[in-house]
């Protein structure tokens, strides 16, 4: 695509930094290949762990530094569960967290410079929002038995109006772990992508100061949404879970 | 010349990440106006808000993800 050589510098194409790659060489890529996304994973992972049980360890009255980021982690996640799912929905906190932590270490580990951002792959992200539809599918089922099915009978509109409602509702159902995958691994990779395409500018000696800013601006706007997109990922699943839990439209 | 159209389409489906701009846009506003007439009830909506972002948001995203298959895909 970036065949054209216009003046030298260094020709970067903007998504390739997404490329998953074996981390020990070779080309073959098969089920338990440790790739670039492997690292980045455990390394994810690894930091999660880090910050709240190593961190937490001392269990100290005055807290630490890594302590009180977990204590002030803990308590954000635990207030959101409670206000948007509401309090019945407190036994699924463990789940909410460990989404909401992995998925914010994620995304900062992605910031790094040479990192490889994991959550800006689909696949990644996909398979977190299966986890979450699955969850409250069958927590609907269980919890609410046919009942749930309410869930797509809307009771307060008008008779007529309630089968073609039902379309609606069971279509944008289906639709949600489409979208809650694809809006964290499309804004993680636009941001990405953008900041790349502003390095290959930067090549050019006119715009190079122009580019390099334009970098630190949105590298800025980057950490808010990395954050943002966090929250709003486990925000919905609290939502879902509000759904599952109580299924009356 | 498949590329070029492709790139053409892309293009196109680029449109809706502007459309999902104003939908953001909508929705910031209408909270601030709404939190500057009664802030002691705005602390209570920030999720809402949040919620109704991350919404419109997806469509333009889904714009987004029609652009890059058909620059990477087609």
């Amino acid at each position: 695509m970036a065949d054209e050589a216009h003046g030298g510098g260094i020709q970067i194409h903007p998504m390739d930094q997404f490329k998953v790659e074996p981390l020990f060489g070779g080309d073959h890529i098969g089920m338990l290949t440790p790739t670039n996304v492997t690292l980045w994973l455990a390394l994810a992972v690894g930091a999660v762990v880090l910050l709240l049980v190593v961190g937490t360890r001392g269990r100290a009255i005055i807290p630490s530094r890594a302590q009180s980021v977990a204590e002030l982690a803990y308590g954000f996640v635990y207030k959101m569960v409670e206000d948007v799912a509401g309090k019945d929905a407190v036994r699924f906190f463990p789940y909410i967290m460990t989404l909401f932590m992995f998925i914010v270490t994620a995304n900062f580990l992605g910031l790094l410079p040479m990192s490889f951002a994991t959550t800006s792959h689909i696949a990644v992200t996909a398979i977190l929002a299966l986890a979450v539809f699955l969850t409250v599918t069958v927590l609907g089922f269980v919890l609410n038995g046919t009942k749930f099915l309410g869930l797509f009978w809307v009771s307060s509109a008008p008779m007529a109006l309630r089968p073609i409602l039902a379309v609606i509702e069971i279509i944008s159902y289906f639709v949600r772990p489409v979208s809650h995958s694809i809006r964290l691994a499309g804004n993680i990779m636009a941001g990405h992508a953008v900041i790349k395409v502003f390095a290959g500018f930067a090549a050019v000696a006119t715009i190079a100061p122009f580019s390099i800013l334009a970098i630190t601006a949105v590298y800025g706007l980057e950490v808010l949404v990395a954050f943002i997109q966090a929250y709003v990922f486990t925000i919905l699943t609290c939502v879902y879970l509000k759904d599952a839990l109580h299924p009356s439209h | 010349m498949e590329g070029d159209l492709a790139h053409i389409g892309a293009g196109l489906a680029a449109i809706g990440s502007g459309a999902a701009a104003i939908g953001v846009g909508h929705v910031a506003g209408n909270f601030l106006s709404g939190a500057l007439r009664n802030p002691t009830a705005a602390a209570s909506q920030t999720a809402t808000l949040f919620i109704g972002i991350a919404f419109a948001e997806a469509l333009g995203i889904f714009s987004f993800l029609v652009a890059l298959l058909l620059m990477f895909a087609v």
